[in-house]
């Protein structure tokens, strides 16, 4: 039968309107297959939540360039535990210091990635490590 | 809980899911629609569409809100196209209705075309009885940026939205076949541009003539200002608002709607016929290696489409051909 289309959203949670890299990577994901649903920016990790939950998606890739990553990155996930969808994988990019990755690793962030990571880097861990989930 | 009772019950998640599954073509997702098929048939649908770029993703927007203000929950189905080379897609309509994404009477769900030509997916007429019954009152099917006679949306909607802007071509264009002819509305957007009053004339002047028996309906034109005005705008897209129940009224006074949901119906058959009858049979050329050793046999000038596929037909078709 047909594969599973992956689908991926990517959104810039917060007050941050740097949206270059986040449009590049939409743009990268769906050279790579996949479905993208670019949500833009100022979003509310409410929001993100909400959308993510009504597109289906198995990713969500949050950017974010203001430093404040840390409030917003674990809310992101905390906010779609509570609505029952654990599942989706969260990811996260922009300019985050090394010191703060093993706080969002703990928060549920899966991965993160940094200036100089290349888009390949990317599409390959979304492909090695991100499977459709199968729910009735 | 089955999944139709959580589906009747406004499950979002497990709406989304069933969205996906007939998307994917899930052999199970087409047991759920038949069980939630009794469940639909209530709400509005409401089909928009037009060029890229004309502002159909903000309408909606507007639309949502107007319907909200009115207690009315809703759905959109937003469909945007699927890349021809690598199979993915940018699905950027949600972008413009963001402010709703936490409302819980709306539900926003991107679409991708996955090589559908018609100006939706294949996927849309079941999604919309997901969303019908998940008991939304109107379901808004924003079709990808169309060209001419991108025109499959009249077979899924029962009031179609033709949104224009000015500046996009001479009256000649206003008396061409195709979409031009499927408006129950025509919308002139950003209304405030250079050549507005002149598309609205050409418009009026090629509906002065259409033929219209007395108690028909008129497509009317409604102009929508700079949106980012927005209380402007916002007045715009109430006259829109009501222009869209208006049209339904007039369908039920009429009667019309009996012939718009035969006309659904039909299309909804043909569809079901096809995917019951082909796709079969393409599993199994397929899965044979059949269908690669027919395209080796065109492209060697051996046989021709045609043959190749009556010969098909006899072998699977026995007593129709």
């Amino acid at each position: 039968m047909t594969e599973r289309k992956l689908r991926v959203m990517v959104a810039k949670p917060g007050l941050d309107g740097h949206d270059r890299g986040a449009r590049v990577l939409a743009r990268c994901f769906r050279d790579a297959g996949y479905e993208v649903i670019y949500t833009g920016c100022h979003q509310t990790p409410a929001q993100i939540a909400a959308s993510a939950i009504q597109e289906d998606v198995d990713v969500v890739g949050l950017s974010c360039l203001s430093g404040a990553h840390r409030y917003l990155f674990p809310q992101v996930v905390k906010l779609l535990q509570e609505k029952g969808a654990g599942d989706i994988t969260v990811i996260g990019g922009g300019i985050i210091p090394e010191q703060d990755f093993q706080k969002l690793y703990d928060a549920g962030i899966k991965a993160i990635f940094v200036p100089g990571a290349t888009l390949d880097s990317i599409v390959r861990w979304i492909n090695t490590n991100v499977k459709p989930v199968e729910r009735t | 809980m089955g999944i139709d009772k959580k589906i009747k019950a406004g499950d979002v998640r497990t709406a989304s899911r069933l969205i996906r599954d007939i998307e994917d073509s899930i052999p199970e997702a087409k047991l759920t629609i038949k069980s939630i098929f009794p469940l639909t048939g209530k709400a509005q649908v409401v089909g928009i569409t037009g060029s890229p770029g004309v502002g159909k993703s903000t309408l909606v927007d507007g639309l949502i809100e107007a319907s909200r203000n009115k207690e009315k929950t809703v759905g959109v189905l937003a469909v945007d196209p699927t890349s021809p080379f690598t199979g993915g897609a940018t699905l950027g309509d949600r972008i413009r209705m963001q402010r709703h994404s936490e409302d819980p009477g709306v539900f926003i769900r991107s679409l991708a075309t996955r090589g559908s030509l018609g100006g939706l997916s294949k996927a849309v007429g079941d999604a919309i009885h997901v969303m019908d019954a998940m008991g939304k009152d109107i379901v808004f099917v924003e079709t990808v940026g169309t060209g001419q006679q991108e025109v499959e949306i009249i077979h899924y909607a029962h009031t179609v939205l033709v949104v224009l802007v000015p500046g996009m071509g001479d009256e000649i264009q206003a008396i061409k076949a195709g979409i031009m002819e499927i408006a129950d509305i025509f919308v002139v957007n950003k209304s405030h541009r250079e050549g507005s009053s002149k598309l609205q004339r050409e418009l009026m002047a090629m509906l002065d003539m259409s033929p219209l028996a007395p108690g028909d309906w008129r497509p009317p034109v409604i102009t929508i200002g700079n949106s980012f005005k927005p209380d402007d705008f916002e007045k715009d897209v109430e006259k829109l608002s009501a222009s869209i129940l208006g049209h339904y009224e007039h369908l039920v006074r009429s009667n019309l709607i009996g012939d718009r949901l035969r006309r659904k119906t039909i299309h909804e058959l043909n569809e079901a016929l096809r995917s019951s009858i082909l796709e079969p049979v393409l599993r199994v050329l397929v899965s044979t290696g059949e269908l690669d050793r027919m395209v080796e046999k065109l492209l060697n000038k051996e046989s021709d489409p045609c043959s190749l596929a009556e010969e098909i037909a006899e072998k699977y078709l026995q007593g129709c051909v």
